[in-house]
């Protein structure tokens, strides 16, 4: 039977996400963020949220209104505040929002160890400073090294610019961000993209996100402009 | 405290800050600049040398801006305008972004600072207010990794208080990490036997600048008047 990701629908690439879940979103400021699937999983009602991404949101829709909803219980990030991150801003103050906070490259290699399957590794980044408070310290070479722990997830929700219907991906430029290590970390990886193309047209050579990571494909809404 | 300079210091823009920071950035350099006033750089960088410019989300070869009917929503830096690849430029995962900051392949960080202490210590991704969450972003990878960190920042805060400290009181970012400051009112590197400063804003004094500067500073005895190179 023919392998087929395609799924024809917002809904039905969001569905079984369910409330308690850890969820991660693609995306760097307002490149690469998935805003039809976030608006899936508000229109799905999930709450008690762990959402890993690298901002908090800005505007007033995507990452900003599932925050500002209510539904996200922890956030684990790199950058929260931004120009317009105001949803979060009021939440963060009002204690109505975990955070945790983690070096951007720490987050992103976390993931991607979680993909590898490697139980952790030790870095630089950090040592020394509140982020590596309670955490194993190694020397190594003479050097302070912090142990980090992989970092996995019930779902990604990731944008890309096209697949086919194996659920290969490539990506638009710096859109690209967080999307491929993602894919690679969460037991369910759904991923939006600007165009759906027949099997066998992407160039093998230049395939980011090889399908092995993708479970679900949808057609995101081109049209439609969001506020973030 | 607060300290008012003489009418006659000519302070540096932010965009002058990043010029003269820029055009001493060494020729074929892999280069990440930070949030603030380090990616206004991009925009001044010096004519004639090729610099490849870094960027967290995913660039190599980071251009100036665009014209704005040229503006790509893909296509952002770290503070997150709007910019160019230049011919050459590369694409790639974040994984591989921080890959190239943490293993020790750029050569030079330009980042932004709360505070920056004489022995080095950056303090630079939380005020401990809750007002203002904090924001790592990438600062700890590239204070950690990066071969050198320049400092680009305004020399006081806003209340006019010293950035520029004996001891970092916010929590710190790195220890003993920058090499060089530049500022709107001189450009000092971080040595050993303590702050050396070798540039200092037109018409400015060497005791106006330590009397906004908490650790003591030794003058170069080659220091110059500081010139924005054109760009």
């Amino acid at each position: 039977m023919p392998i087929d990701k395609i799924v024809p629908s917002v809904a039905e690439a969001v569905s079984g996400i369910s409330s308690g879940m850890t969820i991660m979103i693609s995306g760097f400021g307002f490149a690469g963020v998935p805003n039809d699937l976030i608006q899936g999983v508000l229109d799905l009602g999930a709450t008690d949220l762990t959402v890993i991404s690298n901002n908090a949101g800005t505007g007033t829709d995507g990452l900003a209104a599932l925050i500002g909803s209510g539904r996200v219980r922890r956030i684990i990030c790199s950058y929260p505040r931004s120009k317009g991150s105001d949803l979060f801003d009021a939440r963060y103050a009002a204690g109505e929002i975990e955070l945790e906070l983690v070096p951007q490259g720490t987050l992103s290699e976390r993931m991607r160890a979680a993909g590898a399957g490697i139980g952790g590794f030790f870095t630089p980044t950090g040592a020394g400073t509140e982020l590596a408070a309670g955490k194993e310290i190694r020397m190594i070479d003479g050097r302070e090294y912090v142990l980090e722990t992989p970092l996995r997830a019930d779902v990604a929700l990731v944008q890309a610019q096209a697949a086919d219907r194996w659920g290969n991906l490539v990506y638009a430029k710096a859109g690209r961000n967080f999307g491929p290590v993602m894919a690679m970390a969460a037991d369910l990886t759904v991923v939006q993209v600007r165009e759906i193309v027949p099997l066998g047209l992407l160039d093998p050579e230049v395939i980011v996100t090889p399908s092995i990571f993708v479970d679900r494909v949808t057609l995101m809404d081109n049209e439609r402009e969001w506020d973030i | 405290m607060s300290t008012a300079l003489a009418e006659s210091v000519t302070k540096l823009s932010r965009l002058d800050i990043a010029r003269r920071a820029a055009a001493m950035i060494p020729d074929g350099s892999y280069v990440n600049l930070g949030i603030g006033i380090p990616t206004l750089a991009a925009n001044v960088m010096p004519a004639g040398r090729e610099i490849v410019l870094h960027s967290e989300n995913g660039i190599l070869g980071v251009g100036p801006a665009p014209a704005e009917k040229d503006r790509d929503r893909d296509l952002i830096n770290a503070s997150k305008e709007y910019v160019t690849l230049l011919p050459g430029g590369a694409y790639f995962v974040h994984s591989d972004a921080f890959v190239m900051i943490r293993g020790g392949h750029l050569d030079l960080a330009l980042l932004g600072a709360f505070e920056v202490a004489a022995n080095g210590d950056l303090a630079n991704w939380t005020t401990a207010d809750r007002r203002f969450p904090p924001g790592v972003g990438g600062a700890m990878d590239l204070a950690a990794g990066a071969k050198a960190i320049w400092v680009l920042t305004d020399h006081v805060t806003k209340k006019g208080e010293p950035k520029i400290v004996n001891a970092c009181r916010l929590p710190l970012t790195a220890k003993g990490v920058v090499k060089r400051i530049f500022t709107d009112l001189a450009l000092i590197d971080v040595e050993p036997r303590g702050l050396v400063v070798r540039e200092m804003a037109p018409g400015l004094t060497l005791e106006a600048l330590q009397a906004v500067t908490e650790p003591a500073l030794i003058l170069a005895q080659d220091w110059r008047e500081m010139v924005v190179p054109a760009t």
